[in-house]
């Protein structure tokens, strides 16, 4: 790396710099060269740190240690309006329009052109005008945001950021919601900010895009920094080996149960499951005992897919129940088909955090704890959600104790509990070890296997591949809102999902 | 480890109203230094019958606000009531077929405002805001905008005597409204404490998109909250009309502010999730109180509002500073 580049043509450099929030360390070590002109991408898994690097340079929080220099001076802007006078300007992955404004308007939001305070409104439009022509996008900078797609909104944020001049532009995941044609628009735009000298520092889980703009790949794996690659030096099998790179020895608890064979009639089958924008044409069965893992990169549709299953997508296509052919409509009907589903996002659907661990425990299951008159059997209940405390050892103090003051991996336990106290048959987990940490992972992992030997049918959707890899029978690879392949778990490498869930399997060959 | 929480023990809510016994025990005595009358049994069963409207009233209210929702058309629906039972009476219906015929018009009124909030998606408060408007409008339907008398004498009982205590001795009076109050509060924390339905409330209003993944019919709860909240303003209505002996156009007018106050004093959270019918049951005595120990003191009627105004600031913040510190 050294020798490829001096100090006198490096725009940024990182050296050392970690970041952690309480015990957990999100960044270690980490050293980066970013040249003037050049496209640096960041390549690894959810968690990997790469959100946490943007966020320091943006300025959302400091470094808890290590050094920053960019043009040669020592750089800690206190403020993201700092770091974008300074010369970084981010543009998020999150949009952050106001929906109600033109996109002129929020082009210019923060700093409009204004005499005395007062907006001066052809100047705005004009200035907008001339940017949006020089980037050349098709988009009317009078049209109010709230009109315009989801793909036209990122190109307005990639405006929006462009608005006032950078030395180095972060973009993260910028084409996750962008159709091919899109994306070309937009690597137009980075061809004309590298002439200019701009620096980019670029996110994307897209291997074929990456491979195709980048001029270095740092590769960064559980908050550490891998390696930098010059871009000939990559090829798509590497740069996938380097992130996900890891053993999956002792992270996962043994089989207990084998593994149902073929001929075991399937609890569920879905037959050409279709919700259009969602996704197209899903099939699969999933037999009881079986985990079946679901993975596919952001936007592939694999929650869209569960959601449909828990009645909160409208689809087309059928759906069997034990051989019968079975309509869920809202989660009501999946719940009393047997269904429990643990929402990816457990702060925001799975625990109302205000209330205490008892009640959220008993929250689906209310039904057994009632007599006729609709009064609750408190003692019932009591002593049910007490066992699942114990079950799952939860630690809380007691069952009043305000569920949103526990860990998450404690959190994500009462959103398993609450659904296992109705006694699933079917149990869909969406990112179920999302933000929590290896101890309470590994019981995790523990209580899934566990439910699968009783006999219950797992959905287990993961971005976090070794997961799905270490405890799935078989896995469901999506990509596109396609089903893009359905093996067998035995024996499957990482690199080998990886290949078709970044839709490039056909052009690297069969390498399995 | 203790109890459940929505069961909670005598020191928990101890610690949890504290604050607004402590406020209800100052003013209390202040009022007593004040007035000497303002301490006796008589006056105190008068601040209960002061009370009785806005409470009931601001029971229906405390199930709105848990769900994160308002309801501001709760004074109309006073009126509306009382006039409805004028109406039957004029008809030449019985008290029996009044009484049922006006709890069911408090009924359908909730209907219609859960129905555009829930099905519609509209937010509450706009609905509502609305249809205090068309509801206070209808009121003067029948009458073209008088009032009309009630001539009935149980409804006239129901707001003016009571169950006497001669029998077992004691020289003294129960007034009817008091005791209705009593049982109305009880059927209500009963309801929202001890049972399914009201432990939904809480989940629901504590997070809503949690609650519909847990396939609570989140619809259908909201529809029926809004009809409880009739049904107390139709209770209102009946012991208001009852109390004066006829239905005015312009009875129960700002009460559904009263009715909110209350509420919130007794620690209901408007981003809803918390709050219990305890807490605006002694909320609603707080305001009484101060109503009343202004009123003997003969302090004229706007400097009553301004304070009431200070007080209620005053109280609502005392609590969220006590909540933050616990925290």
């Amino acid at each position: 790396m050294s020798d490829r580049q001096t100090a006198s043509d490096t725009l940024l450099e990182i050296r050392d710099l970690t970041r952690s929030f309480g015990p957990v360390q999100a960044l270690r070590h980490m050293n980066l060269d970013i040249r003037p002109g050049k496209v640096h991408t960041l390549l690894g898994e959810n968690g990997a740190g790469k959100s946490t690097l943007i966020k320091i340079l943006s300025g959302l929080f400091p470094p808890s240690s290590g050094s920053i220099r960019f043009k040669g001076k020592a750089y800690s802007p206190a403020s993201p309006l700092e770091a974008t006078e300074l010369g970084i300007t981010t543009i998020f992955q999150e949009l952050s329009l106001s929906r109600n404004l033109t996109v002129a308007e929020n082009i210019y939001a923060n700093h409009e052109p204004n005499s005395f305070g007062f907006i001066r409104e052809k100047t705005l439009y004009d200035n907008a005008r001339q940017l949006i022509a020089e980037l050349d996008l098709p988009i009317d900078v009078l049209a109010r945001v709230d009109d315009l797609s989801m793909a036209q909104r990122q190109l307005v944020e990639i405006a929006k950021g462009l608005s006032r001049p950078a030395d180095l532009v972060i973009m993260d995941e910028p084409t996750s919601s962008l159709s091919d044609s899109e994306a070309e628009l937009l690597f137009a735009i980075i061809e004309k900010l590298k002439a200019r000298g701009t620096a980019i520092i670029y996110i994307s889980h897209r291997m074929s895009e990456i491979m195709r703009i980048s001029d270095d790949i740092t590769i960064m794996r559980d908050g550490e920094y891998i390696t930098t690659l010059g871009k000939e030096e990559a090829d798509i099998n590497k740069l996938i080996a380097l992130m996900v790179g890891r053993s999956l020895d002792n992270v996962f608890p043994p089989r207990i149960s084998e593994t149902p064979t073929p001929n075991v009639t399937p609890l569920l089958e879905v037959d050409q499951l279709t919700a259009h924008g969602f996704f197209e044409d899903i099939s699969f069965k999933v037999r009881p005992g079986e985990i079946l893992g679901f993975f596919g990169l952001v936007g592939s549709g694999r929650s869209d897919v569960m959601k449909a299953l828990f009645g909160l997508v409208p689809y087309t296509g059928n759906i069997t129940i034990d051989g019968k052919a079975v309509t869920i409509r809202n989660p009501g009907e999946a719940i009393k088909l047997g269904l429990a589903f643990v929402t990816e996002n457990r702060k925001e659907e799975g625990l109302v955090l205000s209330h205490s661990v008892g009640n959220n425990i008993s929250m689906v299951a209310l039904g057994y704890f009632t007599n006729s008159l609709g009064f609750l059997k408190t003692g019932l209940e009591r002593n049910s959600a007490l066992e699942q405390v114990r079950r799952l050892a939860i630690k809380t103090p007691n069952l009043e104790f305000t569920s949103g003051n526990l860990s998450g991996g404690n959190q994500q336990k009462i959103v398993l509990a609450k659904w296992l106290e109705n006694k699933p048959r079917i149990l869909i987990l969406d990112e179920p070890t999302r933000g929590v940490d290896v101890g309470a992972k590994f019981e995790i992992y523990t209580i899934i296997r566990e439910l699968a030997a009783q006999g219950t049918a797992i959905l287990l959707v993961s971005s976090e591949l070794p997961e799905v890899l270490g405890l799935s029978d078989r896995v469901i690879v999506m990509h596109k809102k396609q089903i893009s392949a359905d093996l067998p778990a035995e024996n499957l490498t990482q690199e080998y999902v990886m290949t078709h869930a970044a839709g490039v399997a056909h052009a690297e060959g069969n390498s399995q | 480890m203790n109890r459940l929480t929505s069961n909670p023990s005598f020191k928990a809510m101890l610690r949890q109203y504290g604050g607004l016994i402590l406020a209800l025990v100052a003013l209390c005595l202040f009022f007593s230094y004040q007035h000497g009358a303002f301490f006796s049994v008589s006056n105190f069963v008068n601040i209960m019958i002061q009370v009785t409207v806005v409470a009931i009233a601001a029971f229906g209210m405390t199930y709105v606000i848990l769900l994160g929702d308002i309801d501001l058309s709760v004074g109309s629906m006073i009126a509306v009531a009382g006039m409805v039972a004028a109406q039957c009476f004029i008809s030449g219906f019985g008290f029996m077929s009044t009484l049922a015929i006006t709890l069911f018009a408090g009924l359908v009124m909730g209907a219609i405002n859960g129905m555009l909030v829930a099905k519609l998606s509209l937010p509450a408060f706009i609905v509502t805001l609305a249809t205090m408007g068309i509801y206070r409008g209808a009121v003067s339907l029948p009458t073209q905008g008088k009032p009309a008398r009630i001539d009935d004498e149980m409804w006239y009982i129901i707001g003016n005597e009571g169950i006497s205590l001669q029998p077992i001795g004691i020289d003294f009076e129960i007034p009817y409204m008091v005791v209705i109050l009593a049982v109305v509060f009880i059927l209500n924390a009963l309801l929202l404490s001890k049972t399914v339905f009201g432990r939904r409330t809480y989940l629901m209003g504590g997070n809503r998109e949690a609650a519909v993944y847990s396939g609570i019919k989140v619809d259908r709860i909201r529809i029926i909250i809004f009809m409880l909240c009739g049904l107390m303003a139709a209770i209102s209505g009946v012991i208001l009309s009852a109390r004066l002996g006829s239905a005015q156009v312009n009875a129960g007018q700002g009460y559904e502010l009263d009715a909110i106050a209350a509420a919130v004093l007794g620690g209901t959270s408007l981003a809803g999730g918390a709050g219990t019918m305890v807490g605006t049951l002694l909320g609603a005595i707080l305001i009484g109180v101060i109503n009343n120990g202004m009123s003997l003191m003969n302090v004229e009627y706007f400097y009553q509002l301004i304070a009431k105004g200070i007080v209620i600031i005053l109280a609502v913040y005392l609590d969220v500073r006590s909540k933050k510190a616990r925290t």
